[in-house]
């Protein structure tokens, strides 16, 4: 989990743009399974194919750096479904409301096995899976029967363009809801997104596209076959995700290292990441910048390792100036040895830099945001006494413009009053 | 087409297949003569093959489209899976082009390769890649045919029928390619004829095989929507292959920042240093010696780097004291195995790396710390680990003695076989040292003018056992 988000009970975790999604999600698969069942479901043969294609994705969704779920192969198979025109010889009449239909039974069914062992599914993103491809539908079905089917550029034109609006609706959609679940402006949200999303939606969105227009030739056949492009796809983004995990564990165990050699205070490190990150995302740093920084707060007191004689208690906040520099500076050393981590190495390099210093450029915002929340942990560490800690951040504001960036204190302000 | 991505630890695979490279310097340092004969008879075999056909009836535009895609995906190399194969996704193309082109288009196809971005292939070794796949897709293409598959756009009739036919031109196109491979290989004298090691250019086949599938699924719908059947198969071919990248990167920002970070611990004592990257590659040629799985040696070679973390939470004046150590100071130093587990539990690694950073202390005879557990009751990662461990201490420079020499430490590895390590593993360690060789630490000399704060005794050292106040000597 790169950026967990707060753990609050019950439905108190539902933000309201949270709700409202599922609330349209729900409302919308009632209507559509209600039509259905009072026409009768068309070609119940393929329906039933891409219902199965569907839950077998949603069986395999994983979860992406940032706790982001997604169902790569599920997506894909909606899209299909949707954007289907002819099986074989026979051209493909269902509505709008049969795709939402399958899809949302595709879904439940795929979500059963996971709700058993009990992975509760994370509901907003299970709403963005079914209204996503739902939108296409709802704008691509009604051409599906229209002239413009014989017409092969603008139906693929028109294909790709009504993928990449409902790429973006979902994109719009889980930035809003992220925004408000982690507390950063939207733009920063949407950017993260974009980020996070699109390689998928893109690998989605062309196998949905191929699988539609190959069971032209190939028939229901084209389903399995397709899949293999995308399975390749999902199994990379799997290693991938995996190994960020991992990553981001050992550096967090790692940290520890300071604490059980006695150099610094039990929870030290741990402690200024985590304040570290949410002072980032109040000050508008996006996920990349949050890695970095939760990697550089973790890391920031290694170079203590060097020292022969731990500092007494382990604050540097205590130590001279120019020591706190060299304590710096033997830290980047160490991370500058991994040869990938030179960004991490230069924000633990200028951590102990003064905000305003005599001469060159300011330290860059990562280091002034750990030189705070260290100074803050080293004052009041563990200790959760509010005049303790208000007292600190007076403490701070008194000594910032010069030694530390006021922003940044004010941030520290805010992240402290939430934590209350 | 294909190629391999030599790793650092599979030098052995990417001696057999890294044609690429090697077949260049061989043909610059003056190839043997019977191989220069085969590289021409395969270019002039290609050319007769494209030269003597008649090229009637061939869709230009298509074959155009299937030539450009050809070579800008063999020029974007593309990692296929962890098995360091590296079969290119041009591979797709070429057995589209089966399908849609027929043999002499196939064979036009593939000659494209002749015309690469990749500027580490040298003239010689592009007009044998583009004659080779020529000849390959040529084969596939009447293979193709002779089974009765139809050339030209699938249409809605084809399926199923197409799919026998196909699979008969993917193998084709597979076998013949890595016959020519083999070949050279043999004649480049990179390869034994007697004793070819198959085991590689299988993985590649799969990968080969894999990816040929490929070009079934840009053909199908090419009827339909042209060349943007390509595109879209390809799309998510070439995200994969991003995030393998990507893993990749990741992977070895991971290695390299635990690697640092033992190094960070190590700086407390300069006798020790490297030794948790040397205990490392130790276990990792034993786990390999022994036949582990893969993802098995990844898990040990952490835990080889991590298994002394835990040193950290001993008092260093306990580490440096002269003399013989109390009770309470033996007890310091066995504690520290327990110690790294708590720092390293909470890593998402194998519960095994987590057993042998753990008990990596335990003996044979049952005498270890910090559980006394005997035999196998010792995970197997621990007794990997303690033997690399062992070793590398003696072979190492400590402040009350010198190192001893590989065939010393060697001796006492054996000596201490069966009460101490596993003798299993002792002997595939030594055969792997036999095979692979162990760089031993340069010796250390003190900084001068410092005042010397040194490891007086080495827990890990078992010729110099720990002296305890009162006894005589400790394991």
């Amino acid at each position: 989990m790169i950026a967990p988000a707060r753990q609050r009970p019950g439905w108190q975790s539902l933000d309201s743009a949270q709700l409202l999604l599922i609330a349209v999600a729900g409302m919308l698969i009632i209507g559509a399974v209600t039509e259905v069942g009072a026409v009768g479901l068309r070609d119940s043969h393929t329906a039933v194919l891409f219902g199965a294609l569907i839950a077998v994705g949603e069986l395999l969704r994983m979860l992406m750096p940032g706790n982001r779920e997604v169902a790569p192969i599920a997506s894909a198979g909606s899209l299909g479904y949707a954007l289907l025109l002819r099986v074989g010889s026979e051209p493909a009449t269902h509505s709008a409301l049969q795709a939402v239909t399958v899809t949302a039974c595709g879904t439940l069914v795929g979500s059963l096995p996971h709700i058993a062992v009990g992975r509760i599914p994370r509901l907003d993103a299970t709403a963005r899976r079914i209204l996503s491809p739902a939108l296409v539908a709802f704008i691509f079905r009604p051409m599906a029967h229209s002239s413009l089917r014989h017409h092969w550029p603008s139906l693929i034109a028109v294909m790709a363009l009504t993928v990449m609006l409902a790429c973006a609706a979902e994109v719009v959609a889980a930035a809003t809801i992220r925004a408000e679940a982690v507390r950063t402006r939207f733009g920063i949200a949407l950017g993260d997104e974009i980020r996070a999303k699109v390689p998928l939606c893109v690998a989605s969105g062309a196998t949905g596209m191929l699988i539609a227009v190959s069971t032209f030739v190939m028939g229901p056949a084209a389903l399995l076959v397709f899949t293999a492009p995308i399975l390749v796809t999902q199994v990379a983004f799997r290693r991938f995700a995996g190994i960020r995990a991992t990553y981001l564990q050992t550096v967090r165990a790692l940290s520890q290292v300071t604490e059980v050699g006695g150099y610094v205070e039990t929870g030290h490190s741990r402690r200024v990441g985590e304040l570290a990150v949410a002072m980032g995302r109040e000050l508008g740093m996006t996920e990349e910048e949050l890695l970095e920084l939760e990697y550089a707060a973790l890391m920031h007191d290694i170079g203590q390792l060097s020292l022969r004689d731990p500092i007494p208690g382990g604050a540097t906040v205590l130590a001279s100036p120019s020591e706190q520099r060299r304590i710096a500076g033997l830290g980047a050393g160490v991370i500058t040895k991994t040869g990938l981590l030179d960004e991490v190495a230069e924000i633990v390099r200028r951590q102990a830099e003064p905000y305003r210093a005599a001469e060159g450029s300011a330290p860059p915002l990562a280091s002034r945001v750990i030189k705070v929340a260290n100074a803050y942990d080293d004052l009041v560490g563990a200790s959760s006494d509010r005049d303790r800690s208000a007292a600190v951040i007076e403490r701070l504001r008194g000594d910032s413009a010069a030694e530390y960036d006021p922003t940044v204190v004010e941030a520290l302000g805010h992240v402290v009053d939430r934590m209350r | 087409m294909a190629g391999f991505l030599g790793e650092a630890e599979n030098h052995a695979y990417r001696r057999v297949l890294g044609l690429a490279h090697n077949l260049v310097g061989a043909a610059l340092r003056g190839l043997p003569l019977v191989a220069w004969a085969y590289v021409c008879a395969v270019i002039a075999l290609a050319a007769s093959c494209i030269g003597l056909s008649s090229f009637d009836g061939i869709d230009w535009t298509t074959l155009a489209v299937l030539a450009v895609l050809s070579v800008v995906c063999e020029s974007v190399p593309a990692l296929l899976n962890s098995a360091n194969a590296r079969v290119s996704l041009s591979y797709s193309a070429g057995l589209a082009s089966v399908v849609l082109l027929g043999p002499v288009g196939a064979a036009l196809v593939g000659a494209s390769a002749i015309v690469t971005g990749r500027r580490d292939i040298g003239p010689v070794k592009r007009l044998f890649n583009g004659a080779q796949f020529a000849l390959s897709g040529y084969l596939a293409g009447v293979v193709y045919s002779a089974a009765g598959g139809r050339t030209g756009k699938p249409t809605d009739g084809s399926f199923p029928g197409i799919i026998t036919p196909y699979v008969g031109a993917v193998s084709t196109y597979v076998a013949v390619n890595l016959v020519f491979i083999g070949v050279i290989l043999v004649l480049t004298k990179q390869e034994p004829m007697w004793g070819f090691r198959w085991r590689p250019l299988g993985q590649l086949a799969a990968g080969q095989l894999a990816y040929g599938m490929f070009g079934l699924l840009i053909a199908a719908p090419w009827g339909v929507i042209g060349p943007f059947s390509a595109v879209l198969v390809l799309m998510p071919m070439l995200l994969a292959r991003w995030a393998f990248e990507q893993t990749r990167a990741q992977q070895q920002a991971h290695a390299a920042t635990i690697a640092a970070l033992c190094q960070a611990v190590e700086t407390k004592d300069y006798y020790t240093r490297g030794h948790s990257e040397r205990v490392s590659r130790g276990s990792t040629m034993i786990a390999r010696a022994i036949g582990m799985r893969p993802e098995r040696v990844g898990a040990i070679r952490y835990a080889g780097m991590l298994h002394d973390v835990g040193k950290l939470g001993v008092p260093t004046k306990v580490l440096q004291k002269p003399g013989d150590l109390t009770e309470e100071e033996l007890a310091a130093i066995q504690l520290h195995p327990m110690r790294g587990l708590e720092i390293v539990r909470e890593i998402g690694f194998l519960d095994e790396a987590l057993a042998g950073i753990m008990h990596h202390h335990e003996r044979m005879d049952g005498t270890g710390y910090p559980m006394g557990l005997a035999g196998l009751e010792i995970p197997e990662f621990a007794r990997v680990i303690s033997v690399a461990d062992a070793f590398d201490s003696m072979t190492s420079t400590r402040s009350y003695r010198a190192a001893c020499s590989t065939e010393e430490g060697i001796a006492e590895l054996r000596r201490s076989a069966g009460a101490h390590f596993d003798p299993e593993l002792v002997e595939a360690f030594i055969k792997a040292l036999e095979r692979e060789g162990w760089e031993q630490p340069e010796p250390v000399a003190p900084p001068e003018g410092e005042e010397v704060e040194t490891t007086q005794q080495d827990h890990d050292d078992p010729s110099a056992p720990l002296r305890v106040a009162g006894e005589n000597v400790r394991p």
